[in-house]
C-alpha cells in the first residue's frame, strides 16, 4: 500500500507497487496514519515529506469501480481523502511531491496538495478527467485548484479541456515547480531540493501554520473551518473525519 | 440585429450589420432569447461562437439611447435598466451547456468587452481592433458582475490595472501578453473566425456533457456564479 522510510531528516512516503494506487479507503486510511507518524515523530519540525510512488501511476485517483459497486463508499473516500489533504496542509514540515507516473483527479489533487511539484518529463500526466468520465468535481477540489493554478486560462485548460499536462506544460501553467528526464532523476531531485530546504532550518511549526493560512479556502472546505475564526491562536490541526 | 446560424456542430451569433452592435433593452432580450434556442437545441459536441461584423465586435451599452431619456434621472434609469437586463446574457453564457468561444472581428468596449470575456475561449486580431473599458474615462461607475468577471477572467492584478484604471485601448498582442484573450495571430476577420471554428472542431470532437461542462465551469467562478445567481447542480455518475 505504502511504505515509510526515513533518510536523516528526510521522510519518504511511497505509494507502492506497481498498480493504480487507487484512492481506496484502505490505502487512504494507510496515508493517513502514515502522516499522522511523521507528524508525531520528534524530528518532525525540521524535516521535509517526499511523496513518490512505484510503477506508472502516482495515482489514478479514487477507486471507482468500488464506488460503483458500493455507492456509500465515494461519501466516505470523499471524506478520507478530505481528511488526508487537511493533514498534508497541516503538516508542520515542507512537502514535495515527486511525481513519477500519472496523477489523475483525485490523484492530481493529492500530488497539488503538495508545497513543490516536481515531475518526470519523459512520461506521465496530470490530468483533471473529471470532464471526460462525467464526474462531479467537488467543490474543495476547486478550491485547491483555484489556490495552486494562479492563471485563468491554466485553471480552464485543466478543468475544461481536460488537459493530459506533462511536466513540461506543468512548468509553463506554474502547476510544476521543474521538470527531469527520469524517475530516478526526479526522486533525486526531490531528495536534493529537501535536504537544502533541511539546511535553510526554521520551525515547522511556524511553517505549518503560515501554510493553512494560504490555504484557507481549501480548508474552510475540507475541515469546515469557519472562516471568521481567526487563524492564529487556532492551532488548527486535523479536526476532521472521526473514519 | 442578432443571428443564430447552425452549421453542424456549431451555433455561430452573430452581431449583424456595420454598426457599433450597442446593446440596447432590445438587442440584450434578442441576444438572450437566441443563447435560449442555442441552450435547448444543445446536444453533446455543441459549440457557440459569437462573432459581429463589420469594424466593431460590440461598443457596449447604448448610452445615446439613455441620454433621450430628456432628465439625469431619466438617463440613469435606463443605464440601469441595461446594467440589470445584461447581467442575465452573462448568466446565460456562463450558464451555457457547450464550450462558447468569442471571435473578435474589432472592437470591444465596456459592456462589448464583457460580453467576450463571459466566453470560455477570446481570439482577435492582430492587425485591428482594440479592447477598452472606458468607464474610468466617461465617469460612469463599474456593475458589480463587470468587476466579478474581470476578476474571474484575468489573472493579475497589473493586468486587471491596464485593463480597468489606465483607460487604454488594448490592442491584440497586448491583450495577449496580459491574459485577457486566449490569441490575436489572426489578420483579418475571416482569420479570426476560421480559428474559432477550428477550436470550435477540436472541442466538438470530445462529444462531452454539455451538462456536466457548464457544471465544472461554474464552479471555476464562484464568486461570480454567486453574484449572477446560478449554482452548479449536483451529480455524479461517473462512466466508467
Amino acid at each position: 500500500m505504502c511504505s515509510l522510510e526515513k533518510r536523516d531528516r528526510l521522510f519518504i512516503l511511497k505509494l507502492t507497487g506497481d498498480g493504480e494506487h487507487r484512492l481506496n479507503p484502505t490505502l487512504l486510511d494507510s496515508l493517513r496514519s502514515t502522516i499522522n507518524k511523521i507528524r508525531s515523530d520528534p524530528s518532525s519540525s525540521r524535516s521535509v515529506l517526499i511523496t513518490t510512488s512505484d510503477g506508472k501511476f502516482f495515482s489514478n485517483g479514487y477507486d471507482l469501480a468500488l464506488a460503483e459497486s458500493n455507492p456509500s463508499l465515494s461519501v466516505v473516500m470523499d471524506a478520507k481523502l478530505r481528511s488526508l489533504i487537511a493533514d498534508l496542509i497541516s503538516l508542520p514540515m515542507p512537502t514535495i511531491a515527486a511525481v513519477t507516473g500519472h496523477a489523475s483527479a483525485a490523484g492530481c489533487i493529492l500530488a497539488m496538495s503538495h508545497d513543490y511539484v516536481l515531475m518526470r518529463r519523459d512520461r506521465g500526466f496530470l490530468y483533471m478527467s473529471e470532464l471526460d468520465i462525467e464526474l462531479k468535481v467537488p467543490a474543495w477540489f476547486m478550491a485547491l485548484i483555484r489556490v495552486k493554478i494562479g492563471s485563468p486560462a491554466a485553471r480552464r485548460d485543466v478543468m475544461l479541456t481536460a488537459a493530459k499536462v506533462t511536466a513540461e506544460m506543468g512548468v509553463e501553467m506554474g502547476i510544476v515547480d521543474s521538470a527531469y528526464d527520469s524517475a530516478a532523476e526526479t526522486v533525486e531531485a526531490a531528495v536534493r531540493l529537501g535536504e537544502e530546504i533541511v539546511m535553510r532550518g526554521g520551525d515547522g511549526h511556524v511553517y505549518g501554520k503560515m501554510r493553512q493560512t494560504l490555504l484557507r479556502e481549501v480548508l474552510v472546505h475540507t475541515i469546515g473551518l469557519d472562516e471568521s475564526a481567526s487563524s492564529a491562536s487556532s492551532g488548527v490541526r486535523n479536526t476532521g473525519s472521526k473514519l | 440585429m442578432c443571428t443564430l446560424e447552425k452549421r453542424g456542430d456549431l451555433f455561430l451569433l452573430t452581431l449583424t450589420g456595420d454598426g457599433e452592435h450597442r446593446f440596447h433593452p432590445d438587442t440584450i432580450a434578442t441576444i438572450l432569447s437566441l443563447l435560449e434556442q442555442a441552450k435547448s437545441q444543445s446536444t453533446r459536441g455543441s459549440i457557440l461562437i459569437t462573432t459581429a461584423n463589420g469594424k466593431f465586435f460590440s461598443n457596449g451599452f447604448d448610452l445615446a439611447w439613455a441620454q433621450t431619456a430628456g432628465s439625469i434621472t431619466g438617463a440613469a434609469n435606463r443605464l440601469h435598466q441595461m446594467v440589470e437586463s445584461f447581467k442575465p446574457v452573462v448568466a446565460a453564457l456562463l450558464d451555457l451547456p457547450m464550450p462558447t468561444i468569442a471571435a473578435l472581428n474589432g472592437h470591444a468596449a465596456a459592456a462589448g468587452l464583457m460580453l467576450a470575456l463571459s466566453h470560455d475561449y477570446v481570439f482577435m486580431r492582430k492587425d485591428r481592433g482594440v479592447l477598452y473599458m472606458s468607464e474610468v474615462d466617461i465617469g460612469l461607475s463599474m456593475p458589480d458582475y463587470f468587476s466579478a468577471l474581470v476578476r474571474a477572467k484575468i489573472g493579475t492584478s497589473a493586468a486587471r490595472r491596464e485593463l480597468l484604471l489606465s483607460g487604454k485601448k488594448i490592442r491584440g498582442e497586448e491583450a495577449v501578453g496580459l491574459g485577457i484573450v486566449d490569441s490575436a495571430a489572426y489578420d483579418s476577420e475571416e482569420g479570426v473566425v476560421e480559428a474559432s471554428v477550428r477550436l470550435g472542431e477540436k472541442l466538438a470532437a470530445k462529444k462531452w456533457s454539455g451538462e456536466v461542462y457548464a457544471s465544472i465551469r461554474k464552479s471555476l467562478y464562484p464568486e461570480l456564479c454567486g453574484i449572477l445567481g446560478l449554482e452548479a447542480r449536483v451529480f455524479a455518475t461517473p462512466k466508467l
